[in-house]
């Protein structure tokens, strides 16, 4: 299908994007990766009457860590995320993510930036953030300000960002000795949104869990941060018994709907599956 | 296979590279879209959102008041003309734009004509229409209640039941089936699916008012059909036959669902006649998806009756199968159900009965041969799933139950019990030769040690029979015109040469295969062969590329065209070696005389001769013109093994290996076979692990785009291990059969009973495809299983 029509505006400058914005207020989207935001004007589902650009900005897209965090511009392509050796070595969750997102001609233009931004509970980096405790840059033109990423999404394709923001960094913090962590995801083929997809981000000592952070994909109108899992595994020693638990009680949280991928029953159990598996492979993976 | 030819002339048995590749994957070939004409309008479509509905007003003036916005046609303009209904093949009507109710999702209500693509896609938005809700049937068995709503009330007849067809001998097989020991019933649903080809549909109409001649650029596979279908349809607006060309270029993709005439031609046509102008209408995929031509909708229930020992004795089916709102099926008219009296398979059934029942929904409309030669993979499917769950409920190996039931070598041709015969086989060679390759005792010992292990891993065998090349004279015709097919074969002074033929490539790779049987016949390489399809007003008539019709057909006819030219040659090196015509010897390229091997003359200074020097009261030029009837149908076979493993935990079925034996008889071009198997194969996994085509209960299409319509990627499809058995048709010249899609009819069966055998000991008999990792998650639960 073939969009109404838009103008397209390119800004070169973080201010200029900013300063349409402000001028445009809600009749303007901004344009990362187009990997959403296409797809949507082609089915007439959006239809804003400003387009802007923000990919000439230079800047956005770097990948550096700093003073215990990882910074992640937003403009970031989940291909370079994924080809990250900052990423791979040092935080494979993300890696994960980046690698089971769409299909290699989608991750060459989807942002991370735009993954969050977009806030749609499908989305694979949401989950993954959640369970890392990430926090989201958004700038306007009346400055700056840190939205932890629990906070960031309101509702199925809303979030915290107003008209005038643009999101425009991600912060990591850098995981601590004893951690581990991975992102599992069940899809009916390469390209397809999650029938479940389960973040597992754990520090532990001992065999002893310290802090679990556990995120959800496809299985509610929001990401999903299963509390109640992690706050039953923080203590417990990691056994098959408390996996196991953690696991049911992660499925507990989940709210799925019924689709073509599978009915809530369906979906809720594979949260469950993938989550004792996620937490195995966290364990396997923490140095 | 011994080849006749060396490799510069490139006959039979090499694997000659294609000639059509070069400008394929140097993005130089030329489809419809790429067809840009001076003046050419743009025509998009405004289409239903409702399964049911009585339209009550159309409003066209926002429309029209886009500037670039020309024209708004509807069903009433159309009505004018006595086009607003159009014949389908299957002699039923189709809407080409409604007057008064729309039957589908998706359904063309108006066409708006404009100056470009973006201002038609503008004016369809601002086309106002206003429906009355009407009950949709959705579910066919619902249709043939009585009191269920009439999709169809401009028929006579108030019912949704739209044909009865049946094979075999009702009683007979009723009588075997009271004596039998064993009795097995399975309801088997192949769902509805969509060939999805990579191009969409769409033509470029131009009328020229002058030359009073029309010409059409359409994804068509079968363009001469068309062309006399568009006479018949319009000869009341004076369009006669030879004022039509119909100019088949390029095409992406066919399987079928480019063989019907769909209402976007008729429109873009019917536009170019009013205004004078080209028109292009070219469909986006979702309306490709939504309301081209589906396939398959057969619901089956089948039962077999065999003895204690594993002999299957009868086969009965009755299948309710789905049409949507017309039957606009593209199977020979004596056939409404297509060849699915093939469905007793490579098997020795001495009873068998089959019958359909067609019945119209609130659905789009198709039941076409998706890369199947008409309802063949149904009836494949069918039998192969109940040869297998026989077996198991017998618990007999597989592969051993087959072997004993099979069609035996020395028992062909072969008359099968629903009438068919079959020209050649070795069913049991091809099925030995895959257990072969794939180790099948070790695969089954493992199976066993796994499963102790509780973990689920399964094999599932399909040794298909295909019935392809339709066909003869005396069964099979389109509208009347029987099912031959031509080649006009023209060599030129220089010895290089043209052919022309009545079938249109999609991929099949003709302008290589052909060139290469003439280049066996003549010994002219078939690098120096010009192949054009397509363009009716030069081509040869024939029926087109379809069911694995073209080599059986239009293959057959470029050798005995090819033998005309050679009988003509023989007589020209005869004059020009001065010897009689019984002292002449032929090698492929080359007559000598017997016994004095120097004196010889080659097909090139034949050629030149025969326009330069050839004898008195000859015709002068080297050219032949061959329609060729088939005798009969070819019958592919083959053996296919799948192995999968099922996560116990998702349901995910992964396939390990899958070995895929096929004999098409004499080959042709050994890689162009295997690359049509490896994407049959393709096409055959897409449908058992993830294609449907779903609607709501109100009839809405859930699948209209590919992140719901699931085609399977490289990353879903597993190595294919191919091999080949050779087993020469008797009746064709080159002794060849088709190939294109033995592959999609046969790979199904194999992996949903791989599936199937993985689960059978938890008390699963059956999972219709497609076989999601949920519905495997719920037989696994069932059962009480988990990770
Ligand atoms: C075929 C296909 C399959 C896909 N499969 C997956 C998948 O499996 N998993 C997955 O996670 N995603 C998937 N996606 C989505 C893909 O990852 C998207 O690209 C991503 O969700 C959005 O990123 P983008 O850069 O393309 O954003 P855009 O499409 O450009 O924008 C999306 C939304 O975010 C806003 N936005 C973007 N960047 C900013 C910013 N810096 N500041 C403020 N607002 C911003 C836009 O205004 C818009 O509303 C798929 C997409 C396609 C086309």
């Amino acid at each position: 299908m073939i969009p109404p029509r838009f103008h397209y505006h390119a800004p070169a400058t973080l201010d200029a994007a900013l300063s349409l914005l402000n001028d445009y207020g809600p009749e303007a989207r901004v344009l990362a990766g187009g990997q959403s935001l296409i797809p949507l004007m082609k089915l007439q589902l959006a239809a804003p009457a400003h387009i802007v650009d923000i990919n000439r900005i230079p800047g956005l897209d770097a990948i550096t860590e700093e003073n215990g965090t990882l910074h992640i511009g937003s403009l970031t392509r989940e291909a370079a995320l994924e080809a990250s050796e900052t990423v791979r070595a040092g935080y494979a969750i993300l890696h994960d993510t980046a690698a089971v997102i769409a299909d290699p001609l989608v991750r060459n233009m989807a942002t991370v930036g735009g993954n969050l931004a977009h806030g749609d509970p499908a989305n694979d980096h949401p989950a993954t953030m959640v369970a890392l405790g990430a926090q989201v840059v958004a700038r306007s033109a009346a400055g700056e300000r840190v939205i932890p990423v629990a906070d960031f999404f309101e509702g199925p394709l809303a979030t915290a960002l107003g008209p005038g923001e643009i999101l425009t960094g991600i912060q990591v913090p850098q995981p601590p000795a004893g951690s581990g962590g991975a992102y599992l995801k069940l899809e009916r083929k390469v390209g397809d949104y999650a029938t479940a997809g389960v973040a597992v981000f754990l520090t532990v000592n001992d065999g002893v869990c310290q802090q679990a952070g556990i995120g959800l994909t496809n299985a509610g109108p929001v990401p999903v941060k299963a509390a109640s899992a992690e706050n039953f595994l923080a203590g417990q020693r990691l056994t098959e018994e408390t996996i196991r638990e953690a696991a049911r009680l992660a499925a507990q949280e989940a709210q799925p709907s019924a689709d073509l991928r599978g009915s809530a029953d369906y979906k809720r159990d594979m949260v469950r599956v993938l989550t004792g598996r996620a937490i195995r492979q966290a364990l396997e993976r923490v140095g | 296979m011994t080849m006749r030819t060396p490799p510069e002339i490139g006959g039979m048995g090499h694997s000659v590279p294609r000639k059509e590749d070069p400008r394929f994957l140097q993005g130089k070939g030329n489809y419809v879209d790429d067809v840009k004409l001076p003046g050419m309008l743009h025509l998009d479509i405004v289409r239903s959102p409702l399964a049911h509905a009585r339209i009550t007003s159309i409003n066209a003036e926002k429309a029209l008041a886009i500037p670039g916005v020309l024209a708004v046609i509807t069903g009433k303009d159309l009505e004018q003309y006595n086009l607003a209904w159009m014949p389908t093949l299957m002699s039923d009507l189709q809407m080409v734009l409604p007057v008064d109710t729309v039957k589908f999702d998706g359904q063309e209500v108006a066409a708006v004509l404009a100056t470009d693509r973006y201002t038609a896609a503008d004016g369809v938005s601002a086309v106002e229409v206003e429906y009355e809700p009407l009950e949709p049937v959705v579910n066919p068995f619902r249709a043939l209640e009585a009191d269920s709503p009439i999709v169809r009330e401009d028929k006579e007849e108030k019912t949704n039941h739209i044909w009865h067809w049946e094979a075999g001998d009702r009683s007979s097989t009723d009588r075997a089936f009271s004596r039998s020991a064993v009795t097995v019933k399975e309801d088997i649903y192949i769902p509805r699916i969509h060939v999805s080809s990579i191009e969409t549909c769409g033509c470029v109409a131009q009328w020229d008012a002058v030359q009073e001649k029309l010409t059409v650029w359409m994804t068509t596979q079968a363009p001469h059909a068309i062309r006399t279908v568009i006479a018949l349809v319009a000869g009341h607006l004076g369009l006669a036959e030879h004022k039509i060309r119909v100019i088949s270029p390029d095409i992406g993709g066919g399987f079928g669902g480019k063989v019907p005439v769909y209402p976007g031609y008729v429109l873009a046509i019917a536009a170019s006649f009013l205004t004078g102008h080209p028109v292009k209408w070219v469909e986006d995929r979702m309306e490709n998806l939504m309301a081209d031509s589906f396939a398959r909708d057969y619901h089956i229930a089948a039962e077999v009756a065999a003895r204690q020992d594993g002999t299957m004795e009868a086969l009965r089916i009755k299948t309710v199968a789905d049409h949507g709102y017309t039957d606009a099926a593209c199977n020979p008219s004596q056939f409404p159900a297509g060849l699915f009296h093939i469905c007793t398979g490579s098997y020795d059934f001495k009873d068998a009965f089959v019958e359909v029942d067609g019945v119209y929904t609130n659905k789009p409309p198709g039941g076409i041969a998706y890369r199947c030669s008409f309802r063949v993979t149904e009836a494949v499917y069918a039998v192969e799933r109940m040869a297998d769950i026989v077996a198991h409920q017998l618990n007999i190996d597989p592969a051993e139950f087959r072997m004993k039931n099979f069609v035996k070598p020395e028992s062909f041709p072969y008359r099968s019990v629903l009438g068919w015969e079959y020209d050649s086989g070795d069913y049991q060679g091809a099925l030995e030769r895959a257990m072969e390759i794939i180790d099948y005792p070790a695969l089954r010992r493992e199976q066993a040690e796994r499963r102790d292990r509780g973990e689920l891993m399964g094999i599932g065998i399909s040794s298909f029979t295909e019935i392809v090349g339709a066909g003869p004279s005396r069964h099979f015709d389109i509208l009347g015109i029987k099912m031959f097919d031509s080649a006009d074969i023209r060599i030129h002074p220089t010895g290089k040469a043209i052919a022309r033929f009545g079938t249109k490539s999609q991929g099949q790779g003709h302008e290589t295969t052909y060139a290469q049987i003439i280049a066996e016949e003549l010994g002219i390489p078939a690098s120096d062969i010009t192949v054009e399809e397509g363009d009716t007003d030069t081509a040869p008539y024939g029926l087109g590329t379809y069911a694995s019709r073209s080599t059986p057909t239009a293959g057959a006819a470029a050798a005995v065209a090819s033998r005309k030219i050679l009988d003509k040659a023989r007589t020209i090196a005869s004059y020009l070696l001065d010897v009689s015509e019984e002292d002449l010897e032929w090698e492929p390229g080359k007559f000598s005389v017997r016994g004095a091997p120097d004196r010889a003359r080659t097909i090139q200074e034949i050629a030149f001769a025969a326009y330069t020097d050839h004898p008195l009261g000859m015709e002068a030029g080297l050219e032949a013109h061959s329609s060729y009837d088939p005798p009969n149908l070819t019958y592919p076979f083959g053996s296919y093994i799948c192995a999968v493993d099922i996560d116990k935990g998702t349901g995910e079925v992964k396939i390990r290996r899958f070995v895929a034996v096929d004999d098409c008889g004499n080959v042709i071009n050994p890689m162009i076979v295997e690359g049509q198997v490896h994407g049959g194969l393709t096409m055959g996994l897409a449908p058992a692990l993830l294609e449907e085509m779903v609607y709501d209960e109100n009839g809405n299409n859930l699948t209209g785009t590919f992140m719901d319509y699931l085609l399977p990627t490289a990353v879903e499809t597993p190595v294919w291990e191919t091999d080949r058995t050779v087993t020469p048709s008797p009746h064709h010249p080159l002794g060849a059969k088709g190939i294109g899609e033995s592959a999609t009819v046969g790979a199904p069966a194999a992996i949903a009973n791989a599936v199937v055998d993985a689960l059978w000991h938890l008390g699963v008999r059956n999972i219709d495809i497609p076989i999601t990792s949920a519905k495997v998650w719920q037989a696994l639960r069932d059962a009480g299983v988990d990770e």
